[in-house]
């Protein structure tokens, strides 16, 4: 098949604009199936308008956008199909509240796939188990812990069976101590082959798991390239207003 | 001049404000159910892309509020036979109570959609479901809940109006109020009693909208 052999992502000559101020320019990309793409820069730099644009939580003015060879269209009409084998995990949550976290699980592929309440559940409950929640099912994302809640999400995502994931800086909105639980996670996800493009500010998990790290600022890629290079010599980095990445290692692994 | 105050007359119409009761809270209830549906209807309209079926919404619901209850019922009641549309008093009375309803709980139901936090419609998005379910099993039980309070004094206003169908006749507990005060002439021990049978009435019906509210609309939150 023609699709097989796309990239799961390729962004050509993509800009946008809100209102007059231009967040996006002239953005070119390609994700491989199974690479793991961390995104980061300043805040304001566009890196989560350029995620959202993927699965089109914006649109986008300038270029084109195609999701495992399929071109998003600009009028959004095949916006859903793409949405459902690309995953989202969000920087707040967004857990539905009034469902508990198996309902949060089993709501979209009831919908969306037409499976029944079991094997809905068992999907569900096998995605929990994955995320180490199995336990917490039932309850409600007031009952969560911060960590937990973004876990849920996670599982939620995954129970689309989606090809690519989106991480908009799913730890930062997270307590110090949590966000491990969510960084190992996440870990997992990366080591099992899913496409993952991750923006987030963790330089140690950057160092784990990305294949590609990318940097950007005012709506442009100023660098790309596999961890070990990105973090020995930075050259676009070397600019004085611009903050150098977190050389840490993987928060948590040494408290 | 001396007035005997005698409530025993009540005693004999007993049958009588009983039966306004049930009627009163018949009505009533067709009334919420109707006029909430009709009003979370007209919020969608008011929410849609198409500029024309925004203003359809937003009209009606101005329309609806800025007129008097009575000329509504009174409209419905006997202005609308010269269009051919004849109603009963009682059917009258229920279309004027859910059309009334609905343009304040379409207002009320507005106010609960937009304090659902924008996430939780991307989120959906994100998955993949449409506006639609969206609407339906992510949006519609938060916004419930954020309103629930404002919702149910609407209710018991609605209830306490459904009084002004007296007027054309329906025979619900104000009209079996001024039946028996007709015939017995005792207007003070009526109207007193009678108002005292409404408020028991909205209490009841707070305690059993609360009660929905709990079953219902409630969830963990922090």
């Amino acid at each position: 098949m023609e699709q097989s052999a796309a990239p799961a992502i390729r962004l050509e000559h993509v800009s946008k604009w809100f209102g007059k101020l231009k967040v996006l320019q002239d953005v070119d990309l390609t994700v491989n199936r199974g690479e793991h793409i961390v995104l980061c820069g300043p805040s304001g730099s566009g890196k989560s308008t350029l995620i959202r644009c993927i699965n089109r939580l914006e649109e986008v003015q300038e270029g084109r956008i195609l999701v495992d060879g399929v071109e998003l269209r600009g009028d959004g009409r095949n916006a859903e199909d793409i949405r459902r084998h690309v995953g989202m995990v969000f920087q707040q949550f967004n857990l539905f509240p009034h469902m508990t976290a198996l309902e949060n699980c089993m709501l979209a592929p009831r919908r969306i796939h037409r499976i029944g309440k079991d094997e809905a559940r068992a999907r569900a409950m096998g995605h929990l188990e994955r995320v180490h929640l199995a336990d917490h099912a039932q309850k409600y994302p007031a009952q969560l812990s911060g960590g937990q809640q973004q876990r849920v999400a996670i599982a939620r995502a995954l129970c689309m069976n989606p090809d690519i994931l989106l991480f908009d800086e799913p730890t930062s909105a997270l307590d110090p101590e949590m966000v491990k639980e969510v960084l190992d996670t996440m870990v997992e996800l990366a080591d099992a082959g899913i496409t993952m493009i991750c923006v987030t500010h963790e330089m140690g998990f950057a160092r784990a798991v990305a294949h590609r790290v990318i940097f950007m600022d005012r709506g442009e890629i100023l660098e790309s390239a596999p961890p070990e290079e990105f973090f020995s010599a930075p050259p676009a980095r070397t600019r004085p207003d611009l903050p150098r990445p977190d050389p840490q290692p993987l928060r948590g692994a040494s408290p | 001049m001396s007035y005997q105050f005698d409530f025993s007359p009540l005693l004999t119409y007993w049958p009588e404000l009983a039966a306004g009761i049930v009627q009163t809270l018949r009505i009533s209830c067709i009334a919420m159910v109707a006029g909430l549906v009709l009003g979370i209807a007209l919020t969608a309209l008011r929410m849609s892309p198409s500029r024309p079926l925004r203003w359809l919404a937003v009209s009606y619901i101005e329309l609806v509020r800025n007129t008097p209850f009575l000329v509504q019922i009174f409209f419905i009641f006997f202005g609308l036979p010269a269009l051919g549309l004849r109603f009963d008093a009682t059917q009258a009375a229920v279309l004027a109570m859910s059309l009334n309803c609905s343009a304040y709980a379409a207002e009320i139901v507005r106010g609960g959609v937009q304090a659902v936090p924008k996430g939780q419609v991307e989120a959906g998005r994100a998955l993949g479901l449409g506006t639609a379910d969206i609407y339906r099993f992510i949006v519609f039980r938060p916004a419930i809940r954020a309103i629930y309070p404002s919702l149910c004094s609407q209710f018991v206003l609605l209830m306490l109006n459904s009084s002004l169908v007296a007027a054309i006749s329906a025979e619900e507990l104000t009209y079996a109020a001024q039946m028996i005060d007709n015939r017995t002439f005792r207007s003070f021990e009526i109207f007193a009693v009678v108002g005292l049978l409404y408020l028991a009435l909205s209490q009841c019906l707070s305690l059993v909208l609360a009660a929905i509210g709990r079953a219902y609309f409630s969830y963990p939150s922090k």
